[in-house]
């Protein structure tokens, strides 16, 4: 065994690349409390202090501090950055310091240029220059392949959000094997990828073994960019802060290469635990400098930062990065993935206070240990920092080594990759089935030009019957126009750090997603339990609706409305499988604008559930605002009646409580009556 | 099976007894305190006449969420509704759902014998009754709320004799139910209780005011100020004195 692994138990990960079989055979499941964990040192709070600053003054400069317009990002662009290198005790930066952000123009030259300007920054002109003319981006490849139709769909928003000009994202490398492996030892593991292709250089072939190359590339990269830095990332880790440090410098290589719609870490705290374990058993490591090793790790999580446009930050309602670090979950064995480590990441939140980055993610199971269910409930209230996913669903599809990409995506670490495919409004869609595929904003005839609806009244089995086939249109051009999409994002702006940490066959998830579900939903049920009656401008096209009588609203766990969502969400899927994907990726559907909603009400008219022109989608699978009156778990069970099987790439509802509201927030009942009669 | 005169139902409550709570507020209440929060359930002969078998199907329906909660009735006065609350009591039972009410008593007259009867009937079903006393002055009490207080105490007692679970309930109004000589009484009065198993001391909170104006009816405290919750830490610690030197008595 090599030195660096001494004292833990063996297996097939010695002789594969397996960091799951590792964890299994090595990690200590927790089923304490929180009371070993460690406060913030000194250090620590010095180098919080800083960020804080710069944080401050970011926000005084108008949300940007600095931005590099002058070197195209790679994984080596920059030497090496620090906050204060004497107390770092984990380093690296996307530049050559703290909040520059770094100039990335493969996905498109003009986004990168623009979210420079309206910043008050400038592109260098030989670099627009040479990205315009002697280097294709992803944006361009797109253009120059869509056809008229994907063009006017994307115009009229009723596909939307598309990854044409940003990043995909949604890829997560298993950063751990920089960790477990050394880069050395992960070349030769690539190589002989390469070696094992088939002889006959079909496109797939010769694609695949550009793209190992491409990926052996990157990792060379990885290790003399950890070596700008002091460290060798050649071996593997031979302690915990070493494992830390590779793996965030895994992480590293992706965000300074790709500034992806979402750049998810993982699941890499019970990984790090068996590390933790060791150290801690054999001295290496006190608890308190564990905690500050994980500390100054999720420090440089939350300043990960990229160049992006006020247009982007509107569709995603922020600048987010989604960090989103997977924790906990059971595995499939019984025993719980929950360590120490678990809570030492959720107690950053204790140390450096609240965050929305990383999005800390429990994998939530009814069996999971009572401790780490209170503690999570604990730091909950305390933060409001904390995402809660169902393990319990999602370990059935994908095992117990899964991990979240952006906020809802499951895919297994390092096997499994998404291609993310934004989103499809099919609120839109219904109003272009009542109009024969006319857009009810601008007029123009966007969708086919089938037969609008006739008549004074809306007929349910009529329009049904026209929405689901309108629904094959949007399908049909909605999962081409991403074919492209995807296509030019592998050629052009290929992810090769992070899939030069994962297998070489991985299984591709090719997701897509739809928007203003809720409103579908109603306006099929006020059809069909109200009376509609449609209101037609002087050329016929409806724009408004008069409804009388009242109908079941989705939101109430009430069936009536429910199984429609629950049929249109299938017959969606069920038009999207019907296509052909690009590299046979699997057709997902995910139900999770969780932020977009506002944009996406901004460019659709009236609809029959009685939302106004423009007015916004509740978000993801949410029951629009105000309709779900019988509580919170009667809205959550109108939600949970959505098939899984069908939107297998997440289902979210965005659930808003005042704490007080969540019960007592002190043991009001507990023991309080057992008075001491001795005082 | 006798139908019950509903004001709304709630599938998440977590304030009202022990766990998340399928939460059915009845409509109809003989009191008027000053402070109430939900005056919309006040008037009696109204509401939505509803089976007890729905409000047991809708429990049903979602009762993964409910492990550790129940069924809570409140109001409104719940027991107002005696005939639907056994008969939804029973169902509950059979179903083996924890079952609650929250209670202001008032509904109690120890001369009542058909109505106790009732109750003997009821009680055997009920897994815990939430009682809030609101004053334990009779004059005092009947300025605040419109009626006198001497059958709620007699029920809190009842309670005891019926081995019913308690949680005493008080909301500490100020300048109105603040007063520590009252809290201490209050305090000695339930101390006596060997059925009490929690005190649950709310601070007032002045947020059904848009009610209030919605309805039309004329909200008396207007200018009082939301308190506080550490005053109703406080002021509990008060009447948990109380308890304390009556229990030092019984001893």
């Amino acid at each position: 065994m090599r030195p660096e692994w001494k004292d833990f138990v063996g297996g097939k990960w010695e002789t594969e690349i397996n960091v799951r079989d590792f964890i299994q055979k090595n990690y200590t499941p927790y089923e304490g409390d929180e009371s070993f964990l460690a406060g913030p040192t000194q250090d620590t709070k010095d180098l919080w202090a800083m960020v804080l600053d710069l944080s401050k003054k970011e926000r005084e400069a108008g949300g940007v501090l600095d931005m590099d317009t002058k070197v195209v990002s790679t994984i080596t662009s920059h030497g090496p950055g620090y906050l204060d290198k004497s107390k770092e005790k984990i380093v690296g930066f996307q530049t050559d310091k703290p909040f520059k952000r770094s100039l990335q123009p493969y996905g498109g030259i003009r986004m990168a240029e623009k979210a420079c300007t309206d910043n008050g920054y400038t592109v260098d002109p030989e670099i627009s220059e040479f990205f315009s003319t002697h280097r294709k981006t992803h944006n361009a490849g797109c253009f120059d392949a869509y056809n008229q139709e994907m063009r006017a769909c994307r115009s009229s928003h009723i596909i939307t959000g598309l990854p044409d000009a940003y990043g995909r994202g949604r890829i997560i490398g298993d950063y751990r094997r920089v960790a477990l492996y050394g880069i050395d030892r992960l070349i030769e593991d690539k190589q002989a990828q390469k070696d094992s292709t088939g002889r006959v250089m079909t496109d797939d072939v010769i694609r695949l073994r550009e793209e190992l190359s491409e990926q052996m590339t990157a990792l060379k990269m990885m290790k003399e960019m950890a070596a700008s830095y002091g460290c060798d990332i050649s071996k593997p880790a031979s302690n915990v802060q070493e494992a830390i440090q590779a793996t965030y410098f895994g992480y590293l290589s992706a965000v300074k290469e790709q500034n992806g719609a979402a750049m998810s870490l993982g699941r890499t705290s019970t990984f790090i635990d068996c590390y933790a374990e060791r150290d801690l058993k054999n001295g290496t490591f006190t608890e308190e400098q564990i905690q500050e090793f994980i500390d100054h790790f999720i420090m440089k999580l939350r300043m990960i930062k990229f160049a992006r446009t006020p247009e982007y930050n509107q569709i995603f309602a922020g600048d987010p990065v989604w960090v989103t670090e997977s924790l906990g979950g059971m595995g499939v064995d019984g025993r719980t993935l929950v360590s120490k480590t678990s809570f030492r990441y959720l107690n950053t939140l204790s140390n450096l206070g609240a965050s929305p980055e990383p999005n800390l993610t429990v994998l939530w199971s009814t069996r999971l240990p009572e401790n780490f269910k209170r503690y999570c409930a604990k730091m909950s209230i305390q933060s409001s920092s904390i995402q809660y996913e169902n393990d319990d669903l999602m370990r059935v599809t994908h095992g117990d080594d899964y991990g979240i990409a952006c906020c809802v995506s499951s895919m297994v670490i390092g096997k499994e990759m998404q291609f993310f495919g934004a989103r499809a409004n099919v609120a839109k869609c219904l109003l272009y089935a009542l109009n024969g595929g006319v857009d009810e904003v601008t007029k123009k005839q966007v969708g086919p030009k089938y037969r609008p609806v006739e008549g004074d009244v809306l007929d349910y089995d009529d329009v049904m019957s026209k929405f689901v086939d309108m629904m094959e249109w949007q399908a049909d051009v909605y999962v081409n126009t991403l074919n492209i999409i995807h296509y030019m994002h592998d050629k052009y702006c290929y992810e090769r750090a992070e899939m030069a940490l994962h297998d070489r066959d991985v299984k591709r998830y090719f997701a897509t997603g739809v928007a203003g579900l809720s409103i579908v939903a109603d306006s099929l049920s006020a059809i069909k339990y109200a009376t509609v009656k449609p209101i037609r401008d002087e050329d016929g096209i409806i724009v408004d609706f008069e409804t009388t009588g009242d109908f079941p609203k989705y939101g109430n766990d009430d069936d009536r409305v429910d199984l429609i969502a629950q049929e249109v969400v299938h017959k969606f899927m069920t038009a999207v499988r019907r296509h052909h994907t690009y590299r046979n990726g699997i057709p997902t559907t995910s139900i999770l604008t969780i932020t977009s909603n506002v944009t996406y009400g901004k460019a659709t008219g009236n609809t029959p559930d009685g939302r106004r022109k423009g007015q916004p989608f509740a978000p993801g699978a949410n029951p629009m605002h105000g309709r779900d009156t019988h509580g919170a778990i009667a809205s959550l069970s109108s939600v949970s009646k959505l098939p899984f099987k069908d939107a297998q790439d997440g289902i979210s509802n965005t659930f808003t409580i005042i704490p007080n509201a969540l019960g007592k927030d002190d043991k009001v009942f507990v023991g309080d009556i057992d008075v001491d009669l001795s005082k | 099976m006798t139908q019950g005169r509903i004001h709304s139902l709630e599938s998440f409550g977590t304030v009202d007894g022990p766990g998340v709570r399928y939460v059915v507020f009845c409509q109809g209440c003989p009191m008027r305190c000053a402070y109430c929060h939900n005056p919309d359930t006040w008037e009696i002969n109204a509401g939505t006449l509803t089976d007890p078998e729905y409000i047991i199907e809708q429990y049903n329906r979602n009762k993964s969420f409910y492990k550790g909660g129940g069924i809570t009735v409140t109001g409104g006065e719940p027991l107002l509704q005696v005939d639907f609350l056994i008969d939804l009591f029973t169902l509950a039972k059979k179903e083996n759902i924890h079952t609650c009410i929250d209670t202001s008593g008032i509904t109690f007259k120890p001369g009542n014998t058909e109505y106790i009867k009732k109750l003997d009937q009821l009680m055997p079903l009920t897994n815990l009754v939430m009682l809030d006393i609101k004053h334990i002055d009779p004059e005092k009490h009947k300025e605040l709320t419109s009626q006198p207080n001497d059958g709620i105490l007699a029920f809190a007692k009842y309670l005891d004799e019926k081995h019913v679970p308690v949680w005493i309930r008080h909301v500490v109004v100020p300048g109105i139910t603040d007063d520590d000589k009252y809290l201490f009484e209050l305090g000695y009065f339930i101390g006596q209780l060997s059925n009490l198993e929690a005190l649950d001391v709310l601070p007032y909170h002045d947020m059904a005011k848009p009610k209030y104006k919605e309805l039309g009816i004329d909200y008396k405290l207007k200018d009082l100020k939301p308190l506080d919750k550490s005053v109703a830490i406080e002021k509990k610690a008060v009447i948990l004195e109380g308890i304390k030197k009556r229990r030092a008595e019984m001893q």
